[in-house]
């Protein structure tokens, strides 16, 4: 443990509680009440920060106008746009730049109106077509759930993977949902029907979107936000909550090639970057939160993220082992709800962040008993075909 | 029958761009029912997709090669559910990726098939089925046999 870096640590954090604003507020909006409270959290000011990160989510060359908004003077700005993964990128970069020297206190901050303004994120049709690769592809209708799928389909086809064993993901996930107030009034202020525990049944049984991907294998689509805080040692001996520190961070992209292995994603290549430079094994991970867009997402990464060899995520995920009421099963994944119960306006990854900081703090409302260490995993784009993945170890003193 | 015309025209699949820089030369032989792929003279590197620079070594030189539109399917889903204008209109049907014995692995659609739920399989025999379109055709696949 000695090795541990503790050079930067998460020292404060915000969920926006609404998932469904009602036209009320906008995402700069969101993203300006969550850095007030995260940085209130940390017992911090604007004026202490002094590098902000930006995934431009709010509007486009975001660095040029979001210190304005907030009326602060940053000496580091990053505005890193890799999909929903960004925020695991900004907190390896906010690590880097504060071991550096070159930053003290760091920002991070998403707001997303995308359940208010209707976005057919996961069955509309692909974009506008400009990029090469996208020009090669729009043409045959894939929405991103078939994407996704087909990283499902071709698991099962090599690996025996079952929608049940898929199912055991969407059953743990809302099981940790029902235990958190903010994901019970999301559920029902987005109209979900049957808010309740779910067995594997209610998964298999509920209706196809892309084979084999079921509705409740598929993410929610949420208003919603959030920011973190990250500072450095110093600042942090000073802050109002234990520090979380970030102890070590990877970062990779991977896109189609020919004759590429769908079943594997970037994070096979970012998460040992990570688990090295934190020296720690993934066996010793008390709380994994993983990127749940969908639950192939989940399963995937849990095997490039070393938990179990690849192939092997169908069986490991069965039996409720990813409970947060089974320590000795190996970590518990996604503590707040996830994706599919509890928050996703898109971009998810800095909720990732901020549930795992819970976990360090003790702040849980599905607490891991004693957990000292956290994977926060994002995987941005799309896992079937380009996208990218960062890794963030965490630990508390 | 001038209003279904003009209709049938609006709605249409997404049709690549002839002029996007690095895919334009690949759609334009298409209207010839040509799949073109690209390969490294000096590496035999298949690239995928088109593009106008060498990958795998900075001096690759490409040369234009014509596959013969036979490979495998390597994954696929069944869409059930778009909000797309046009493909609403198409639910069930097949997405999937084609392994070409040549190389190139591309991303299309699965037709000639009665039921898109049961016909398509992993690892299944495929030939390429072209849409012609005006300017352009359209790789879609079918089954072989």
């Amino acid at each position: 443990m000695s090795a541990q870096s503790r050079d930067a640590a998460i020292v404060g954090i915000y969920e926006y509680p609404s998932r469904d604003v009602e036209g009320a507020v906008n995402p700069l909006q969101i993203k300006a009440a969550c850095a007030a409270k995260a940085l209130a959290d940390a017992g911090l000011d604007w004026k202490d920060v002094d590098a902000i990160y930006d995934a431009s989510e709010s509007g486009p060359m975001s660095g040029l106008m979001i210190s304005e908004y907030f009326g602060i003077k940053p000496t580091v700005i990053d505005t890193t746009s890799v999909g929903g993964s960004s925020y695991e990128f900004h907190a390896a970069h906010a690590l880097r730049d504060i071991r550096s020297g070159k930053a003290n206190v760091a920002l991070l901050t998403y707001g997303s109106t995308a359940h208010s303004n209707a976005l057919a994120i996961g069955a509309g049709g692909r974009g506008g077509g400009v990029s090469p690769g996208d020009n090669m592809e729009t043409f045959a209708g894939q929405t991103l759930v078939a994407n996704y799928a087909m990283v499902a389909q071709r698991h099962m086809h090599e690996f025996g993977t079952t929608s049940e064993q898929l199912a055991e993901i969407s059953v743990a996930t809302r099981f940790h949902a029902m235990r958190n107030p903010e994901a019970v009034k999301a559920m029902e202020d987005l109209e979900f029907m049957n808010i309740r525990e779910t067995t594997v049944e209610d998964v298999v049984s509920s209706r196809m979107i892309a084979d084999p991907l079921h509705l409740l294998d598929c993410c929610m689509i949420s208003d919603g936000g959030g920011a973190v805080v990250i500072a450095s040692a110093e600042v942090a001996a000073a802050c109002s909550k234990k520090p979380v520190w970030i102890i070590g961070s990877g970062e990779s992209t991977k896109y189609p090639e020919n004759g590429g292995d769908l079943t594997v994603s970037a994070g096979a290549h970012s998460a040992p970057i990570a688990f090295g430079e934190a020296g720690v094994a993934p066996s010793e991970i008390d709380v994994a939160m993983i990127y749940d867009s969908f639950s192939i997402t989940v399963l995937a990464l849990l095997e490039d993220l070393g938990f179990c060899g690849k192939g092997e995520g169908g069986p490991w995920v069965s039996g409720g082992k990813l409970r947060f009421d089974r320590p000795n099963d190996g970590p518990a994944i996604n503590t707040d709800g996830g994706g599919l119960s509890s928050n996703h306006p898109g971009m998810r990854g800095i909720f990732l962040l901020i549930e795992a900081a819970r976990q360090m703090r003790g702040e849980s409302y599905s607490q891991v008993e004693d957990a000292k260490l956290a994977v926060a995993h994002g995987n941005g784009g799309m896992l079937g075909a380009r996208h990218s993945a960062a890794t963030i170890i965490l630990a508390r003193d | 029958m001038s209003d279904d015309k003009a209709s049938e025209k609006k709605i249409t699949r997404p049709l690549p761009r002839l002029n996007e820089q690095d895919t334009g030369a690949f759609w334009a032989a298409t209207k010839d029912k040509q799949f073109t792929y690209q390969q490294c003279e000096k590496t035999g590197e298949i690239i995928w997709h088109p593009r106008s620079h060498s990958t795998g070594i900075v001096d690759g030189e490409l040369a234009t090669k014509v596959s013969k539109g036979e490979g495998v399917i390597y994954s696929f889903s069944v869409v059930r559910l778009s909000y797309h204008p046009f493909f609403k209109t198409k639910a069930p049907y097949v997405v999937a990726y084609v392994d070409l014995d040549e190389g190139p692995r591309f991303l299309t659609n699965v037709v000639g098939i009665e039921n898109p739920l049961e016909d398509v399989h992993i690892g299944q025999r495929v030939k390429i089925d072209w849409e012609e379109h005006e300017e352009l055709s359209i790789p879609l696949v079918r089954p072989i046999g």
